[in-house]
């Protein structure tokens, strides 16, 4: 459609995730008629975070070291892990600045027809920080979709007698909205997950 | 002609699209395999979201679009939520789901099919001790629901009345002596019976039994019914191997 360069970087705009043709289209054009500074430095912001940006050997978070932040934090509950599926889960609770304790990216969740098993997961990893010892609670923190469903599962019964209290976030009614509104679903969820008032 | 219409059926798949929209895949009754967007499906309470999830049997109202039907609204029929609850019965599901999504035609109401997936999960949803036998059955079921069912009772080839103790894939099921070549496996007639209380359509209730007392010949049972449908359907079933299976058991059919 477009010429040599402008339909290449088209192109590679339009294979991020969430990024339609039309929205390729829009960056490259705004790149193309921006300042030259704005492009240059995206360009080396980009080359700058595959070149130090790494997975932390611990967790499985981002890092830029062989530890990330969170691992390496001494103030923080390394006997406290919240399991998640992907790394940007791990900043999603960061910013509540409720949790103090240590994270472990699964890497995904068990699809079948993905061909994604426990295998494909980090779960042999997480058993080996748990075998470990000093680990008092593992909070299952997947998506609430059947997928992490069925992998919240699946590890609660893999870590079941393996020392640590094994918790899954609560999953209710969400904030801000009137009951009549909620789906079956969730409202089911709410009563299995009531507490006392 | 309103742009919108109404079918009911059954979710197989949910992929993502975008930020927080779901490529949804449905079996329905009236429109066989069809793909839809579902906007908003991956945001914290969306309420479209929480229903379409796999496996769950649903009445949804779909807008025509360009790449993809789109959701306008989904009521619950079955949430078969039993079947996201446990990892086991997640991947016996998806082994369902793999099959439907792999004989399903899109634009092609297929009423067999249709009832036999919703019959599968209604089954598997009730949390049976022993979900593989499940798996294995609507194996069979589903060759048989495309055309290619299972012989058990008489010679698959000749039509010489049975029973008969070879048992071939390839043959489509039990061949008497003269039509069995040189490779095909002779079984115990409890592998039989246990491979034709799989394929009996309707019999679900039968298969709790099958599995608990059938041991070993069951096992060999289930092997034969992957090596069925993977062979008759021309697929492999990626998703069987997830599937948990009960210890150890005799060496396989193939052929
Ligand atoms: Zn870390
Ligand atoms: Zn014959």
């Amino acid at each position: 459609m477009y010429e040599g360069a402008l339909q290449s970087l088209v192109d590679e705009l339009g294979r991020l995730p969430g990024v339609g043709p039309k929205s390729a289209q829009r960056i490259a054009f705004h790149l193309v008629a921006g300042e030259d500074a704005d492009a240059r430095r995206l360009a080396a912001t980009i080359v700058r975070v595959r070149e130090t940006v790494t997975t932390c050997t611990r967790c499985f978070s981002v890092a830029e070291q062989p530890l990330c932040r969170v691992c390496r934090d001494e103030r923080r509950d390394h006997g406290l892990i919240c399991v998640v599926e992907e790394a940007r889960d791990v900043f999603a609770i960061e910013r509540t600045r409720d949790f103090a304790g240590a994270y472990h990216v699964l890497g995904g969740a068990l699809s079948p027809l993905d061909g994604v098993g426990p295998d494909e997961l980090r779960v042999a990893e997480l058993e080996a920080r748990v075998a470990e010892g000093g680990v008092h609670e593992v909070i299952l923190a997947m998506n609430t979709n059947g997928a992490g469903e069925a992998t919240a599962a699946f590890l609660s019964r893999r870590l079941a007698g393996t020392g640590p209290r094994v918790t899954r976030l609560a999953s209710g009614l969400p904030a801000g909205g009137d009951l009549d509104y909620a789906d079956e679903v969730t409202l089911s969820r709410a009563f299995a997950g009531r507490r006392e008032a | 002609m309103s742009r919108s219409y109404r079918d009911r059926g059954v979710v197989l798949r949910t992929q993502r699209l975008g930020e927080a929209d779901r490529i949804v895949t449905l079996l329905l009754e009236g429109r066989g395999l069809t793909r839809t967007a579902a906007k908003g499906a991956r945001r914290p309470g969306s309420r479209i979201g929480a229903r379409l999830e796999p496996f769950a049997v649903v009445d949804v109202e779909l807008h025509r679009g360009r790449t993809f039907e789109v959701v306008r609204q989904v009521e619950t029929v079955e949430a078969n939520a039993a079947l996201r609850a446990d990892d086991r019965l997640w991947a016996a599901a998806s082994v369902l789901a793999e099959v439907v999504l792999h004989v399903a035609v899109e634009g092609e109401r297929d009423h067999g099919l249709q009832r036999l997936l919703r019959a599968g999960l209604a089954a598997l949803a009730t949390a049976p001790a022993e979900p593989d036998v499940f798996v294995d059955a609507f194996l069979l079921r589903a060759a048989s629901a495309v055309g290619f069912p299972v012989r058990t009772g008489s010679c698959a080839r000749c039509d010489a009345p049975g029973p008969h103790a070879h048992l071939s894939v390839v043959g489509g099921g039990t061949l008497c002596g003269d039509c069995a070549g040189e490779g095909t496996q002779r079984v115990g007639a409890g592998v039989v019976a246990a491979v034709r209380t799989l394929a009996d359509d309707g019999a679900w209730q039968a298969l709790p039994g099958l599995a608990r007392e059938a041991g070993p010949d069951r096992v060999r049972a289930g092997s034969y019914a992957r090596a069925y449908a993977e062979h008759h359907l021309d697929r492999r079933l990626r998703s069987y191997d997830a599937v948990e299976r009960p210890g150890p058991g005799s060496p396989e059919v193939r052929e």
